[in-house]
């Protein structure tokens, strides 16, 4: 089983670019240019650099002993949540700025949820001197004010979007729309694996360093690549893309996805996509997708901004499709449950999204000897108000 | 011969009409498409809305909503349009978004519209590629014709290609933007339709987007066979009411 994305940009039956017209010159020449400007040496000598001095990667893999010891098995986080901006979005904004730049585009839009991909946006914007516009949910700009207000200092426009669910699939809209009245100068920085090909393998490539550095960071520490299962939370999915890229045809390495469950599979307010979702278009590829039978796109509902999204990556669906990936998911409270207690085991505070996926220890039991990388995709900073109500701080 | 070849052929610059089902109430889909006939309207895109419409402006994206909310469905519009050819004789064609054609079933949705005697589809998020490679045929058995869009970045070798694969004509996309953003052509425009023109394309352009007046209307077909009015007549219903298409008609030309 191939596991890559196809030269039409399919995984399985999944992905394609279903995109009208006036988006064809612009995701077109990406798609013809995208392999070509990576493989380019001042390219390549430039995002390693960058990634390296100024995002501060390798991020570490860390054996968290005492959360190790209560789950009885070996668990390595990847601590994404240390990269510069606070989550893993900085690896894929570096690279595709640098695209853009490459492209001769001028001006930058993207799409947030949580606000981390808007920030990471919004940095590297400021750090190459670029116009930048970041589309957010109106009702994620009043659950994440930190972020947005970080966005402004960095320069950024936010543009709050009305319609809908006015969550992370409404600014999508809108930030595509922007593109479409745009078309010669702007380059869309999209925060997901997901979008018209050559999106979700372009952002999987630039995530893919978190598992290049897990191969050669656990042989330091266990003397093997390979762990037994990689864990990672699933919204758009490209922190999973990123964990899981370079054990795909590993396939002694179980890969494992939590989505969020919101208040319940079943309660109508809930983002469990793989559980939910039917072959469906959304934003620009074909995918698993949260559906009324006569294929309106139904609104998501999860607690964490960053996971409340009605699809899933081409390239996730496929691994669910094809059962290589198991896919789980974790409601809002074993998610809160489970972040509160990683910050009372370990010291480390984390986004409400990698407190999904921490929470699969209460759904599986792994064996004492086995080694699971859990991806901590992001720093629980932003989130702290919603801890706070949540547990009544 | 299919309706939409049959009226390209008349001797005259054709305006057609956009309109969303189900919008403003959910049973006028009916009245709008008789009443626009006859106003002299030449051709009727029926709106099928969607929930997340990419290419479509705040006008049209807020009627879809509507008409969703109202309860309109695929189901419900076709049951609504299964006596439409008793009364209505202009080509109508259904313009929507490929995911709920595509969990109605392609074929099923294709053969449905046979039925009811559609002419032709718009699926702005169905491109050319996936089209030929999977749909032509199914479009073909049921003697659908699908418009495809060109706009001013879209290259000459392309629009060769869509061209190529067109039987019925060319949706001209007047300038880069989604529906209703834009009013009144400047240079940019005029260059881009004269260098269409000058392409002695096969088929015949009908221009869309930015039209909403008489002044546009004989702008946008001064090369081109015809222009479609969307936003502008969802505004005008949306103020006015349904009882008033005639009114909008006259004003255009």
């Amino acid at each position: 089983m191939n596991y890559n994305v196809t030269e039409k940009g399919y995984y399985g039956t999944f992905g394609g670019a279903y995109i009208p017209e006036m988006l064809y010159p612009n995701v077109e020449n990406l798609r013809q240019n995208y392999l070509k400007v990576m493989a380019e040496p001042d390219f390549k000598a430039e995002f390693d650099q960058l990634l390296k001095d100024y995002v501060g990667r390798p991020s570490p893999l860390y054996f968290a002993k005492r959360l190790s010891e209560k789950y009885n098995t070996k668990v390595y986080l990847k601590r994404e949540d240390l990269n510069h901006t606070g989550a893993h979005k900085v690896n894929n904004t570096i690279g595709q700025i640098l695209m853009a730049k490459k492209l001769g585009k001028k001006r930058i839009i993207a799409e947030t949820g949580a606000g981390q991909h808007g920030v990471a946006t919004a940095t590297v914007c400021a750090l190459m001197g670029m116009d930048c516009v970041v589309y957010m949910g109106e009702i994620d700009i009043a659950r994440q004010a930190p972020n947005v207000a970080r966005m402004k200092m960095l320069g950024a426009e936010v543009r709050p979007a009305l319609s809908g669910s006015k969550t992370l699939k409404d600014a999508t809209n809108e930030a595509i729309r922007d593109w479409i009245n745009n078309p010669v100068d702007t380059h869309y920085i999209i925060g997901s694996a997901i979008g018209p090909h050559p999106y979700p393998d372009m952002v999987t490539r630039f995530q893919s360093v978190i598992s290049e550095e897990i191969k050669w960071q656990l042989k330091e520490k266990e003397g093997r690549e390979n762990p037994d299962y990689v864990v990672a939370c699933i919204g758009g999915g490209s922190n999973a893309a990123g964990t899981y890229y370079h054990f795909l045809h590993e396939e002694e390495v179980g890969i494992i996805a939590v989505e969020a469950a919101g208040k319940g599979i079943n309660s109508g307010e809930s983002a469990a996509t793989s559980a939910l979702g039917k072959e469906g278009v959304i934003h620009g590829c074909k995918t698993l997708l949260m559906q009324t039978n006569d294929g309106q796109i139904t609104e998501p509902y999860s607690i964490s901004a960053g996971l409340d999204y009605p699809g899933v990556g081409p390239l996730h669906a496929h691994l669910y499709k094809t059962g290589r990936g198991e896919f789980y998911s974790a409601t809002d409270d074993e998610a809160m449950q489970s972040g509160l207690e990683l910050t009372k085991l370990e010291g480390i505070i984390p986004a409400i999204e990698s407190s999904h996926a921490l929470a699969i220890f209460k759904h599986k039991t792994f064996k004492p000897d086995d080694v699971v990388v859990l991806s901590l995709s992001g720093r629980g900073d932003k989130d702290l108000d919603n801890y706070i109500k949540y547990f009544n701080l | 011969m299919n309706r939409i070849n049959k009226k390209m052929q008349e001797d005259k610059k054709l305006l057609s009409l956009y309109f969303t089902a189900g919008y403003p109430e959910l049973n006028n889909t009916v009245k709008i498409i008789e009443d626009l006939e006859a106003s002299g309207i030449d051709m009727i895109e029926i709106g099928l809305p969607f929930s997340d419409p990419l290419a479509d402006g705040p006008t049209i994206q807020n009627s879809s909503t509507i008409a969703l909310k109202n309860g309109m469905t695929t189901n419900l519009l076709f049951e609504q349009l299964k006596d439409i050819r008793k009364t209505v004789s202009i080509p109508l064609i259904v313009m929507g978004y490929f995911n709920p054609m595509l969990q109605y079933g392609v074929e099923a949705f294709c053969k449905k519209c046979a039925e009811i005697g559609i002419d032709g589809l718009i699926m702005p998020d169905l491109p050319l590629a996936v089209y030929q490679d999977e749909y032509e045929a199914i479009f073909k058995k049921y003697n659908l014709k699908n418009i495809f869009l060109i706009t001013p970045q879209t290259s000459d070798e392309r629009i060769k290609q869509i061209d190529e694969a067109s039987d019925a004509f060319i949706y001209m996309v007047s300038s880069a933007s989604v529906t209703g953003s834009k009013s009144g052509f400047g240079d940019e425009q005029t260059a881009y339709f004269k260098r269409i023109a000058s392409m002695q394309l096969k088929n015949p352009q009908i221009v869309g987007f930015g039209i909403n007046n008489n002044e546009t209307f004989t702008q946008a077909t001064e090369g081109a066979k015809g222009a479609i009015i969307g936003s502008a007549f969802i505004k005008h219903l949306t103020e006015n009411g349904v009882n008033t298409i005639k009114e909008f008609v006259q004003k255009i030309r």
